[in-house]
């Protein structure tokens, strides 16, 4: 297959508050391109539009959000023009996405069984006693011991570590092309977080899977991701490869980021956070949605939103200060 | 499991007790009970005789105690006006009552659940306004009222059902919609608002998500966790129908325990009185232990935990 | 309009100027109920002035009169005659005194002494809290109508009987309710302050959690307002409510039952509107203050 697995083009989505006074552009104008095998970080702050973008991605949204302009080219199909039908069979199958709590996304009065041979029977026609077998071989694939009788068992009964691999067994269980982790070790304890994002990556190289890593937590991208993109009040403000952003980042935002992470060894005495608080999301800022808290301001900033500019071999950076000098 | 049913049992227990002193308490707090167990106009020595014969002259506690002995034995006493034992005529009209009460839980979730899980897809829309509307009319018409204006209609002005008594099918159509309608508000309520709080649940957001269609995941994995605050409300309900058909078995002259209570005040017959609200009681608070259980049952989160 | 502004807005809030007229111009406000009540509250009491004929007493040759716009009927008489030959129309007016009366009476006293209760129960805890929650729970299990019926059959019929006895069957609605809230106010930081302050109990109770709950009281009131209207209209229908000559609209449609076979429709259909157009009202006014005041109420 040629060209990108998954390509977003200059996508933006837009929440409408009931009287179409109000609206909020969760997602604006953003565009990023995903290949297969790729692990993609997606990283921003709460309310950065990192959610908005996976669930525009599903066709997934609320009632009140419309997808304003752009294009979501998946295997080169354009996903925004499918039909509601279409989409379902694409959901699960080859885009598949596991939430934050896995408490509360497991059904309580269903067995775990019940649950991760669902989109099995649904998505392939498998009968009751086949699917009920691929269930148990996907919990061993996920690393739960004893997984005979815990495929009985319900979502209460086991630990949180647990049932996050269960959510990850769901999602694999069709063998999608593309997976979305939203968040995932967020309600995870420490100790488990390391051993479950070991496993994603494994699922991901056993079965050539394409990553989306969404998160607000700059060190497991440095580990888990290849690309990174970094969100800030909807709008993508840098992106490209993790090793190059991390060591030379273009964007002020980006740069606030790395240097509020503490470091052993580090000389600085203080920690460093950035000042101020991320925009009202209904109520942007002018220009540069930044510019209230950038320590590198210029008028220009306040005024002229910039687009978004080449500054290296594969990054890109939406900021005034990496436009190309003007001879 | 044990311990969760003992739990429940000594609070159904503690239930009953407080009901029946309260019964008890009530009756001697508030004038002479004599005159409520002596039949209407009974002479000053028939009163006396009243007072020796209950012991009401006698401690309060030696009182209650023999109130409850006699209750636990089943003896409520004799009817002044039907001259039979008071229990015994209760559970006679009791199957009628139970007749009634279900008819009429039968209309309220037919009419109810459809309703509400209608209102609740479609929230906001033209169908969750209507509903609304019906909600809120169902709960501003007295039952009563709504059984007298179905007569005049069906009765009087169309001659299709008949206006009184018991006997055939047709005679319980309008007495089970008088008495089910406003439960049926209060059902096509509760399943909205449980539907709605179901479809924004996260579980419901990853059955979306493993692309499951739409009808599958409201039949299967929205309505069960829905359905179940709204089926442990109409177990209760059922038994408070029994109890608040007073007033239209009144209405239609059906033969159950709500006329029975009807009568008992209209003649004056206490003990028909006070056995018919002390055995309503007693059914409510049992049908709720029961509904406990089952609960525990059907939610396996319940059986779990300690 | 969040919740968190609605929930520390007090009483003395609710009364500036300000913020009262706002609320007309406020969108859903509720005109059409709050108008039917006012006009219901206003008829209650010039019901003297505007009946034109004796509620109570009628001429027996007029009895079963039809609206003045039928067949049969008088202008006299605009909504016909009862079965004694009493004006409809003036028993109607004057009713409409009786269910205002009894209605707010009821909710006024429940709502006091539940509410009180419910703030004891839920800040003191322990031992007063075991013993109300476990009466109200007994309570809560009989039925209002039940409770009533036997209440009522205790002490026999009348209006200020029938206040009380709906006042002692509703007041558990409230405890129950308010205890909750109390139970989330008690927690909260300006309390904390208070206690460490050194305020008695009873101090904090009025100062404090009493207006942060009267809100969650006053929502509660309008939505029981219909109840106790039904209720009462019930209790008079079967006999032990309001007693005659009385003109209580539950006593008109029992006597009106006399006259439904012989198809004398105006005399079950009219005072059940009232009735109706009543609680409808209340209702709708106490669904539109549930919401304004905290969504989070919707529980109720």
């Amino acid at each position: 297959m040629t060209g990108p697995l998954l390509e977003i083009r200059r996508l933006s989505t837009h929440y409408v508050s009931a009287r179409g006074a109000r609206v909020t552009r969760a997602v604006d104008d953003v565009s990023l391109v995903l290949d297969q095998g790729q692990t993609l970080g997606i990283v921003g702050e709460s309310g950065s539009g990192k959610t908005t973008l996976a669930l525009t991605l599903l066709r997934l949204l609320p009632p009140a959000a419309r997808i304003v302009s752009g294009e979501i080219l998946f295997e080169g199909e354009d996903l925004i023009k499918k039909s509601a039908a279409e989409m379902r069979r694409i959901r699960g199958k080859r885009i598949a996405m596991i939430l934050q709590d896995p408490m509360a996304s497991l059904n309580p009065l269903f067995t775990v069984g019940d649950q991760v041979a669902e989109p099995i029977r649904v998505h392939e026609g498998a009968s009751r006693g086949n699917a009920w077998t691929r269930a148990t071989e996907l919990l061993k694939a996920v690393r739960i011991a004893a997984p005979e009788t815990r495929v009985r068992e319900y979502p209460h009964q086991l630990s949180g570590g647990m049932r996050q691999r269960i959510v990850g067994a769901i999602a694999i269980s069709c063998e999608p092309r593309v997976l979305i982790a939203d968040e995932p070790t967020t309600s995870l304890d420490l100790t488990i977080q390391a051993q479950y994002l070991k496993l994603l990556r494994d699922l991901q190289r056993s079965h050539n899977l394409a990553l989306i890593f969404i998160t607000h937590n700059l060190g497991i991208v440095a580990k888990m991701c290849d690309q990174v993109a970094v969100m800030y009040a909807g709008r993508m403000v840098e992106a490209g490869p993790v090793k190059q952003i991390y060591n030379a980042p273009a964007h002020p935002y980006t740069q606030a980021l790395l240097e509020s992470i503490p470091r052993l060894g580090d000389s600085r005495k203080r920690l460093t956070a950035i000042d101020g608080q991320p925009p009202d999301p209904s109520a942007p800022p002018p220009g540069c949605a930044f510019h209230p808290r950038c320590p590198k301001v210029m008028d220009r900033c306040r005024s002229e939103a910039p687009p978004e500019f080449r500054v290296a071999d594969a990054q890109t950076s939406r900021c005034w200060l990496s436009a190309p000098v003007t001879r | 499991m044990k311990k969760f049913i003992v739990k429940r049992l000594g609070l159904a227990l503690v239930s009953l007790f407080l009901l029946s002193m309260t019964i008890f308490l009530l009756m001697r707090i508030t004038g002479d009970p004599a005159v409520l167990l002596a039949e209407p106009g009974a002479s000053a020595a028939d009163l006396d005789a009243i007072r020796k014969q209950f012991g009401l002259d006698q401690p309060l506690w030696t009182q209650y105690a023999s109130f409850i002995t006699h209750l636990v034995r089943g003896d409520f006493g004799q009817s002044f006006y039907y001259r039979t034992d008071v229990f015994e005529l209760y559970l006679s009209r009791l199957p009628a009552s139970l007749l009634l009460a279900s008819a009429a839980m039968t209309f309220s979730l037919l009419v109810g659940i459809p309703t509400g899980i209608i209102a609740a897809v479609r929230v906001n829309q033209w169908w969750d306004s209507a509903g609304k509307l019906f909600a809120l009319l169902g709960l501003s018409m007295p039952s009563f009222w709504v059984g007298l204006i179905m007569i005049l209609f069906f009765s009087v002005y169309l001659g299709w059902l008949p206006s009184s008594g018991s006997g055939t099918v047709l005679h319980l159509v309008m007495p089970a919609i008088a008495l089910g309608w406003v439960f049926a508000a209060t059902h096509m309520r509760l399943t909205r608002s449980s539907m709605l709080e179901v479809l924004g649940s996260e579980y419901v957001k990853l059955a979306r998500l493993k692309g499951l269609p739409e009808a599958l995941v409201i039949a299967k994995h929205a309505l069960k966790n829905a359905l179940i605050p709204v089926l442990t409300l109409a177990g209760i309900n059922l038994v408070i129908m029994v109890n608040v058909a007073v007033v239209v078995e009144t209405v239609f002259a059906w033969p159950g325990v709500g006329r029975l209570l009807y009568e008992g005040i209209a003649f004056r017959d206490f003990p028909v009185v006070q056995a018919t609200i002390l055995l309503g009681g007693v059914m409510i608070v049992v049908v709720n232990l029961l509904v406990d259980i089952l609960y525990a049952v059907i939610d396996p989160r319940i059986r779990y935990e300690s | 309009m969040n919740g968190s502004a609605a929930n520390s807005r007090s009483v003395s809030a609710i009364l500036t100027l300000p913020w009262r007229l706002a609320i007309f111009r406020s969108e859903g406000f509720p005109l059409i109920p709050i108008s039917i009540l006012t006009t219901v509250l206003l008829v209650a009491i010039f019901a003297n002035a505007l009946a034109p004929h004796n509620p109570e007493v009628g001429v027996l040759g007029d009895r079963f009169r039809p609206p003045a716009w039928e067949a049969n009927g008088t202008v006299d008489h605009l909504l016909g005659t009862d079965h004694l030959g009493r004006d409809v129309l003036s028993r109607l007016i004057f009713g409409a005194r009786i269910s205002v009366i009894v209605g707010l009476l009821v909710i006024i006293v429940a709502g006091f002494v539940g509410t009180a209760l419910g703030i004891i129960s839920g800040y003191l805890g322990r031992w007063v809290d075991q013993i109300i929650m476990r009466l109200t729970d007994a309570w809560l299990a009989l039925p209002v109508i039940t409770f009533a019926i036997f209440l009522a059959a205790i002490v026999g019929p009348g209006v200020s009987n029938i206040i009380i006895i709906l006042a002692a069957v509703y007041w558990t609605r409230y405890a129950r309710i308010i205890r909750g809230e109390v139970l989330s106010v008690r927690e909260r930081d300006f309390v904390r302050l208070a206690v460490v302050a050194g305020c008695s109990k009873w101090t904090i109770m009025r100062k404090h959690i009493l207006p942060n709950v009267i809100n969650s009281a006053i929502v509660l009131a309008t939505l029981q307002l219909g109840q106790a209207i039904i209720a009462e209209a019930t209790l008079s229908f079967l006999g032990v409510g309001v007693p005659p000559p009385q003109p209580a609209w539950g006593l008109m449609l029992a006597d009106g039952k006399k006259g439904l076979m012989a198809g004398y429709w105006w005399l079950t259909v009219l005072p059940g509107s009232c009735i109706m157009l009543m609680v409808l009202s209340a209702n709708l006014l106490g669904d539109w203050l549930r919401v304004k005041f905290d969504p989070q109420l919707r529980q109720l």
